[in-house]
């Protein structure tokens, strides 16, 4: 048997979870370990720098989320592990967060990592808002990301999506208007649906998110 | 494509039990939460729904740790409620791992609860919860609280709207006449609640054959329908009504 040489190889990558007192960070904390993804809830620079892969939890608002982290003083580690290479993925509201700027409750500055903004879904489709419950997704991109969810129906609870460039949309859905279910820029990922509350399919985007990881850390 | 139409179990737990268990075959411990939620995520159920039928504190405590551990190993959404009366149960519920929490009787006897729970948790989380009967005298849709026991002087069709406008961002509406009869469920009251309210209405309460579930989604558009032991006892295989559904024509995850 050959064993790694490469220090650090043999341990398992560290994700960072952004601990900004958004909600439901534990169910997507209970996801990642139900596939072995080390995860640990921080908001320590440190941490978020030193990390193998970053994810943004949220449910809640877009203007409260943003006060929180930039009171929390997480905006600019974040955006200098972007800058690193560190792959980061966002979940429905962290998803958000990602883009420039949202008009939830008055104009408000994102993280600004995908160019694009977060409007409200319009009420005059017919359509419920929010859309609450399971869409089929139709990938745009072909990635490894979205390769589990082609076809596949994942679950959705929002009021808001993203505006932004074909380029940037890797996986969509319909619901009146054409709602991006997976966005990408470089190593920015986002996923509009909950993937921990979206059954077997929703484990195949954690555990493509963490075989991202692991090739990276090959690579480095 | 629009939204699928969603197929949602319902569990009564008791003290920290699912009484009335599962009876699929591959289940070893018919009682145990966490095999039967994991059962039905894999037969295919889009959602769970957990009523605390607990009498006593003591019980009401387990449900907590019900839905912690259901939590840590079924990825779908789920709903509890049941003897939920305060904030601070809401809270708990919620911080387990549960994505929604139901009101039922606690808002009849406070709204304000309603308000308290949306402002905290948004919404989308908090779902109002109805049972009600037709009065042939009253000539209305009555409300029931205390688990059907207590008539209350409300319209249900008036009292799905005032929830919504205390803030449920989803109504569980539960035919008592229907319950138990596996005659279908009641059309003409999820045809009525469409007319008043915007939110998503699940259907609960008469579910017998394929042939309900098609005709509730079909003619009452609701937007879910709760069943319990239908599917409980093997009646109906969720695979094969998803399929008899989606050969319907009717928006399904397969």
């Amino acid at each position: 048997m050959v064993q790694p040489t490469t220090t650090g190889l043999n341990e398992k990558p560290m994700i960072a979870v952004i601990d900004y007192g958004a909600g439901n960070i534990r169910n997507v904390m209970k996801a990642m370990a139900f596939v072995n993804l080390p995860a640990k809830l921080t908001k320590d620079p440190a941490e978020i720098l030193a990390a193998d892969g970053i994810v943004i939890p949220g449910v809640g608002a877009f203007k409260s989320a943003m006060q929180q982290m930039t009171a929390a003083q997480l905006v600019d580690p974040i955006q200098a592990a972007v800058a690193q290479g560190t792959p980061i993925l966002g979940i429905c509201l962290g998803m958000q967060l990602l883009f420039d700027s949202s008009t939830e409750f008055g104009a408000t500055p994102g993280l600004g990592l995908i160019p694009g903004k977060i409007v409200a879904l319009p009420e005059n489709t017919g359509y419920k808002v929010p859309q609450m419950g399971w869409n089929q997704n139709q990938s745009r991109i072909a990635h490894p990301l979205t390769r589990g969810i082609a076809g596949e129906y994942t679950y959705f609870v929002h009021s808001y999506y993203a505006q932004t460039a074909p380029e940037y949309i890797a996986a969509s859905v319909d619901y009146g208007v054409e709602v991006p279910s997976i966005v990408m820029k470089d190593n920015v990922f986002g996923a509009q649906f909950h993937p921990e509350k979206s059954g077997e399919v929703g484990l195949r985007v954690w555990t493509a998110f963490a075989e991202m990881i692991q090739e990276r850390r090959v690579q480095v | 494509m629009t939204l699928a139409k969603r197929i949602i179990p319902a569990l009564d737990v008791k003290n920290g039990r699912v009484v009335k268990g599962i009876q699929f075959k591959q289940l070893q411990d018919v009682g145990d939460p966490v095999a039967s939620a994991t059962a039905y995520q894999d037969a295919g159920a889009d959602e769970l729904v957990f009523l605390d039928i607990s009498a006593t504190q003591e019980g009401r405590a387990t449900m907590i740790e019900v839905v912690e551990r259901v939590s840590a190993a079924v990825f779908i959404p789920l709903t509890a409620g049941g003897g939920v009366t305060d904030l601070a149960s809401m809270k708990a519920i919620i911080q387990a791992g549960a994505d929604k929490v139901f009101l039922n009787s606690a808002a009849v006897d406070n709204p304000a609860l309603i308000t308290a729970g949306a402002a905290l948790y948004g919404s989308q989380a908090i779902v109002g919860a109805i049972d009600t009967k037709w009065d042939d005298v009253a000539k209305m849709y009555r409300v029931y609280t205390a688990g059907g026991t207590r008539p209350t002087a409300l319209n249900a069709l008036d009292w799905a709207e005032t929830m919504v406008a205390y803030g449920v961002g989803e109504l569980l509406v539960t035919s008592m006449s229907a319950d138990g009869t596996k005659k279908g469920y009641d059309i003409a009251l999820y045809q009525a609640l469409q007319a008043r309210v915007k939110v998503p209405i699940i259907a609960s309460g008469g579910a017998g054959s394929q042939q309900d579930f098609t005709a509730v989604f079909q003619d009452g558009a609701v937007d879910g329908a709760l069943a319990a032991s239908v599917f409980h006892y093997g009646e109906m295989r969720l695979p094969e009504l998803k399929m008899h559904l989606y050969e319907k024509g009717i928006p399904i995850r397969l």
